[in-house]
């Protein structure tokens, strides 16, 4: 008997974590791990490939943002892919609606529309982003990424910045 | 006479009964946002892009968010969008089919395989698809089913009634 109020305490208790820790996640900050080399060297600078995905770097992204949707040049963001709403992108916004950005390997240059954002990865030779996919609904963005808290020797505060040569208006 | 211990005694019994308070209404807070954002949520819908079939002043409708996250959302169906617009409003319009007009876009639907075409019901008065392109699934947020305000339209506002 007593191990079933037992089981039942242990599961209503967990429920509700969950649910806390949900509601935590959704609406102020969560922790997310990083693949990928896109945005060497920012995150993922270890080159190790023997450990494989235990040396992702895992960040801390707030959710404060999305109350007003302000962002500005030079932010690092997690957005719903524009091709397949169940995967998630970190990329740096690198212009906001009005600017100018010259496309690449083109002479057009290009006007980012009302409520969207051009986004690149901090190494542009392995990186899927607005050059393929073009600009990104302000809507898709999921949240802002403001630290590293792992590997605790690149633990601190991920910098905006605008990468050199990319000359928007 | 009323000693230091007493007065700790009592400050911490009304200590732990506000925690205990605040931690209900947080418990309840929690289950809100987690029923309001997974599974359904009422809204208010107000603006005449989507007459006949809602009102120009206001209608409250419930609208779910499981078809959405699975990517079940056909021709028909009206559905909540975040505009790609302005990231702060959110629109409702009705889904059509992906055949539709010739127009030459940044990115190609067809290969974008997850973009809905969204118009409003009341073509004159509607900024939707016609203006801005399809939209990606993952803009769209919910999809109405019911309205319970007013009490006229309380009813089902599937797809075909």
């Amino acid at each position: 008997m007593g191990n079933a109020s037992f089981l039942w305490n242990a599961m209503t208790k967990s429920i509700t974590g969950g649910l806390i820790a949900l509601t935590i996640s959704d609406r102020y900050a969560s922790i997310v791990s990083v693949h990928g080399l896109s945005m060497y060297p920012t995150f993922n600078s270890s080159t190790n490939t023997f450990l494989g995905s235990l040396s992702d770097d895992y960040v801390l992204v707030e959710k404060f943002c999305l109350a007003n949707y302000k962002f500005t040049d030079g932010d690092v963001i997690v957005f719903r892919s524009p091709n397949n709403h169940k995967e998630k992108h970190i990329k740096r916004i690198i212009a906001m609606p009005g600017d100018w950005i010259k496309v690449p390997h083109s002479y057009d240059m290009l006007k980012i529309p009302e409520g969207h954002c051009w986004v690149e990865g901090d190494n542009s030779a392995s990186s899927l982003d607005s050059r393929s996919f073009g600009p990104v609904p302000l809507g898709l963005v999921q949240g802002r990424v403001t630290h590293i808290v792992w590997p605790p020797q690149r633990v601190g505060q991920v910098r905006r910045s605008i990468p050199e040569g990319r000359f928007s208006l | 006479m009323m000693g230091v211990r007493t007065i700790l005694g009592q400050w911490r019994s009304t200590a732990k009964e506000v925690w205990d308070r605040t931690l209900i209404v947080a418990k309840f807070l929690c289950v809100l946002h987690v029923t309001n954002t997974y599974i359904c949520t009422p809204t208010l819908v107000y603006g005449p892009s989507m007459l006949p079939t809602l009102n120009l002043t206001g209608d409250v409708i419930l609208a779910e968010r499981i078809s959405t996250r699975l990517g079940k959302v056909g021709p028909g169906d009206i559905v909540l969008v975040r505009s790609p617009e302005n990231p702060r409003k959110t629109v409702s319009k009705r889904v059509m089919g992906m055949e539709g007009d010739r127009v030459t876009f940044l990115v190609d639907p067809k290969k974008s395989d997850r973009c809905r075409t969204i118009v409003g019901d009341n073509v004159y008065a509607s900024r939707d698809s016609r203006h801005f392109g399809p939209v990606p699934c993952g803009l769209i947020q919910a999809k109405v089913f019911f309205r319970i305000w007013p009490p006229e339209g309380f009813g089902s506002l599937r797809q075909g009634e």
